[in-house]
């Protein structure tokens, strides 16, 4: 706390718009702290962008929504402190005073635009109901201005899209929507709740480019909540760093990013995986050149393709025509991946990374092509003739919190998988605590359920499990992007250790291009089911030769920031 | 288009509800088969005894002495042709018989709808509203008791309490017959017979109702779309009645299409209390009399209105609901 307050005013701010003055935000007498903000003081001056970084329970996101008054009260109320805007305490306004400046003069951008969304509206009139209670205007004077306002955050066919619901619109264009609906009154100030959280690489950068944009354009002062260091590098003039509610760290951008004073900011940043490739190791040529994995020509189709006219179209013409056009997830897919090698499968959401996943360790069946694991053909295997070959394949899922039987002990859930594949219980247990232990979890955690343990810990249990049979293949579908920075980087590197003490063979999943060159020696670009580039990350990094994978690589936020961080993530030699 | 989709989709439905009814009287024939006596045995008990040759004759008049699945072959035959047979016990056609009985029943379900729903839908608002106040409290506790007590016993009580001790309702039927109630006079006097079979009838699902409406309020007010439009500066009034309202009515609606069924099954009780001359209570006396083809007249028109009601709810749905698509690709 005491080394914010000479920062703050090192940053010189000349206008302020916005001055946070010791605000405090009480929880009730259940939670696990007194305070979910405890005496924060901010400022955001006219124009810039403040960015508000911290781990997930750091209070950011509490202390944005009391600006505006949003905290689920009672349970959550500001219990100190002053929020001035433009020199009136908005802390001490009423309720009318409230609702004048929500929307008017600050407005906010929340984190999931589907749900942020009433799915019943309009998006058009979602936003005329801004206009609707703010001014005097005439309908068709509001709609001029909400297509205009589509137009500045240059939405496809605005007069369309007017009236067109939330479900009809892709992700990004759904954030575009909520940005055109905090910036249709011109507030003085806008704030983002993680924004780009739930977006794709690419839409993220469109989106961040454009809040840059209008900004500059309208003058509007930002303060943007994010865990995302990426993010913050790109687009903060100021950066605010908070842990348990407390501000740690404060100063213009360039300082945070690159000098970070205080532990926890350096050890955040640290913990961000860098850009620099991971290279191959010198050393086993000859293990390489078997290969564990061979794909050739899968494929995987959802959904009937049109067949002809059903049953009742034939009968009555012009009926009956609903049958769901076909997607193809997965599309002709070679694969080769060799032994102890590390492959990691990169794409965007719907480009079928996960679908291929599912069909290698036999959760879908591939409609096509065939799969040979250590000289086993997986495809087209019956329920009973996977049985055998289920310890070939593992997989560490995403999300740790759905992933894991709340029913059940974490020592159950390790040894189920050996018991079924014929190991005495006893045994099974004894090799599940010692997994514990080799995932960096104390052997007791065996007796405990799963929600004892925190979304980092319950990875580690997600892997262990997935180590008890002895896989051939480990396969990890985002597993850790539901996670914290700082526990993100754990993971990675218990991964990372693991592998080469059993000379795993992994294929990693990710959308995140940092997270793939600090983990793997090989990347394939996915995109609509289909591979469109593949080889070494060095090579991928330093010359990617398809215009999607070009694409993807100067989407990644902040990409021009961490090779200046002296003691950062040096590229990895294993 | 959106339109024309729905148009096609209402078409559709009613083509698939033809073999779903079809298989609904299949069944019911035969299930009625398994029921000891026919209306041969109680047409002779009733007359006093009669002789073997005389039931045996009396069952070849009524084509009862045909194998099971000639009578279900001829019974198909004639449910295609719209024709329901003849009901001996009361010597007129089961069509005429059953169209007389419908709108009494319809009536009564409707006007249990209309309350179940439309006050499930306001009190369950008023409790989420002021969530942990004595409104709350009051509509909650009542809501309780109103789901845990029996439908025949709160019909008793509600005849006994508001017919015999204060006389404000008529204890049983539909209208003073001997009034001779004309116009606007005959719809009140009709309405003040409506009350106390529509509360009966109501009570168990206006608690469902209220119970669930609550929950989904409170669960939609703290939706994230909620919060946007707080953040847009709407009162706590817009935001209810423009977001919130619309989104919680979804599930209610799923939950009193599904119900529909079950409002004619307890209509046969409420009927019987009250004596009110609808479909179940015809049901309950064609029953007693072995009056099979009444009895199947009356279960083919109460699948053929829960098909029915099912499609009015899904075209309800898809007009509150723009996710829904209707046939398919949009």
């Amino acid at each position: 706390m005491s080394s914010a307050k000479p920062q703050s005013s090192a940053a010189g701010v000349s206008e302020p718009v916005l001055e946070i003055r010791d605000l405090s935000v009480s929880l009730p007498a259940w939670a696990d702290r007194p305070r979910a903000v405890n005496s924060v003081s901010l400022t955001v001056g006219r124009g810039e962008t403040l960015c508000v970084v911290g781990e997930s329970g750091s209070g950011k996101s509490v202390m944005a929504r009391s600006i505006l008054r949003l905290l689920p009260e009672p349970h959550l109320r500001i219990s100190g402190g002053a929020i001035l805007l433009d020199g009136e305490d908005l802390a001490r306004a009423d309720d009318r005073r409230m609702r004048q400046i929500r929307g008017g003069e600050i407005a906010m951008i929340f984190q999931e635009p589907m749900v942020s969304l009433n799915p019943l509206m309009t998006v058009g009139r979602q936003i005329d109901e801004i206009l609707e209670v703010h001014t005097s205007w005439g309908k068709a004077e509001r709609r001029r201005r909400v297509i205009a306002t589509f137009e500045d955050v240059r939405l496809p066919e605005p007069e369309r899209i007017v009236d067109a619901y939330p479900h009809e619109l892709s992700g990004g264009q759904r954030q575009r929507v909520m940005i055109a609906m905090s910036l249709v009154l011109e507030p003085k100030l806008i704030i983002a709740d993680e924004p780009t959280t739930a977006l794709d690489v690419t839409t993220e950068a469109q989106i961040l480019t454009l809040l840059k944009e209008l900004q500059t354009k309208h003058g509007t002062a930002l303060l943007f909540i994010t865990h995302n260091f990426g993010v913050v590098a790109e687009i903060a003039d100021r950066v605010a760093v908070m842990r348990f509610g407390e501000l740690v760290e404060y100063g213009p951008a360039a300082n945070v990013l690159d000098n970070p004073q205080h532990a926890y900011t350096k050890a955040l940043i640290n913990a961000v995986p860098s850009l620099v490739p991971r290279k191959h190791p010198p050393r086993n040529a000859e293990a390489l050149s078997e290969p564990i994995l061979t794909v050739r020509g899968l494929e995987k189709t959802y959904g009937r393709p049109q067949s002809g006219p059903n049953w009742l179209s034939r009968i009555l013409p012009g009926l009956g025509q609903g049958r769901r056009s076909a997607v193809r997830a997965v599309n002709k897919v070679d694969l080769d991946i060799r032994r102890g090698s590390a492959v990691a499968l990169v794409g965007e959401s719907g480009s079928g990374k996960s679908t291929l996943a599912r069909c290698l360790i036999g959760l879908e069946q591939a409609d096509a092509g065939s799969a040979v694991v250590a000289g086993d053909q997986i495809v087209g295997l019956s329920r009973k003739g996977w049985r055998p070959l289920r310890s070939r394949v593992q997989m560490v899922f995403q999300d740790p919190f759905a992933s894991l039987n709340p029913r059940t002990k974490v020592g159950d859930i390790i040894a189920r998988g050996a018991i079924l594949q014929g190991e005495s219980a006893d045994a099974a247990l004894s090799q599940a605590r010692n997994l514990l232990d080799l995932v960096g979890l104390d052997a007791k955690a065996a007796e405990r359920f799963p929600h004892e343990f925190s979304g980092g810990q319950r990875q580690r249990i997600g892997i262990a499990r997935a180590l008890a049979v002895k896989p051939d293949i480990l396969i990890a579908d985002e597993p850790v992007s539901a996670l914290d920075v700082s526990v993100q980087k754990q993971v990675l590197d218990l991964l990372d250790d693991l592998r080469r003490q059993f000379n795993l063979t992994m294929l990693f999943i990710t959308h995140d291009l940092r997270v793939a060159a600090h983990v793997c020696e090989d990347i394939i670009v996915l995109k609509n089911g289909t591979i469109v580039e593949r080889g070494t990350t060095a090579d991928i990094f330093a010359n990617p030769q398809h215009e999607y994978t070009r694409t993807l690589l100067s989407s990644v936020p902040g990409r021009n920031w961490q090779q200046t961080i002296p003691d950062g993530y040096p590229a990895r030699h294993v | 288009m959106r339109g024309m989709r729905l148009v096609r989709f209402i078409l559709t439905r009613l083509l698939q509800a033809v073999p779903v009814v079809l298989g609904v009287v299949v069944l019911n024939f035969l299930l009625l088969q398994l029921a000891p006596g026919d209306a041969a045995t109680v047409l002779a008990g009733e007359a006093g005894g009669a002789t073997p040759e005389y039931v045996e004759q009396l069952r070849a008049r009524f084509g009862l002495d045909k194998p099971v699945i000639v009578q279900l072959g001829l019974y198909l035959k004639n449910i295609l042709l719209l024709d329901l047979g003849f009901s001996f016990r009361n010597n007129a056609p089961v069509l005429g018989l059953i169209l007389d009985r419908l709108w009494p029943t319809l009536l009564l379900m409707g006007a249990t709808l209309v309350v179940s729903v439309g006050g499930g839908v306001v009190l369950g608002v008023i409790a989420a509203l002021g969530v942990r106040t004595w409104r709350d409290h009051l509509i909650s506790i009542v809501a309780v008791i109103a789901y845990a007590t029996p439908l025949f016993w709160i019909g008793l009580m509600l005849i006994l309490v508001f017919s015999i001790r204060l006389d404000w309702f008529p204890t049983s039927g539909m209208e003073n017959v001997v009034a001779f109630h004309e116009g606007w006079a005959r719809v009140f006097d009709i309405a003040r017979h409506l009350v106390l079979p529509t509360i009966t009838l109501s009570l168990f699902y206006l608690a469902l109702y209220t119970r669930l409406m609550r929950a989904t309020v409170l669960e939609q007010r703290g939706a994230e779309y909620a919060t946007t439009a707080r953040a847009k500066g709407l009162t706590e009034r817009a935001i209810t009645l423009r977001h919130v309202l619309r989104n919680a009515l979804l599930p209610v609606i799923t939950m009193a299409g599904v119900q529909v069924g079950a409002l004619l099954g307890g209509s046969v009780v409420v009927e019987t209390v009250f004596a009110w001359p609808g479909l179940g209570q015809l049901a309950y006396q064609s029953l007693f009399a072995r009056d099979f083809n009444l009895l199947l007249g009356i279960f083919f028109l109460s699948a053929c209105l829960v098909v029915i009601v099912n499609i009015l709810v899904d075209v309800i749905y898809v007009l509150l609901d723009p996710r829904i698509r209707v046939g398919g690709q949009s």
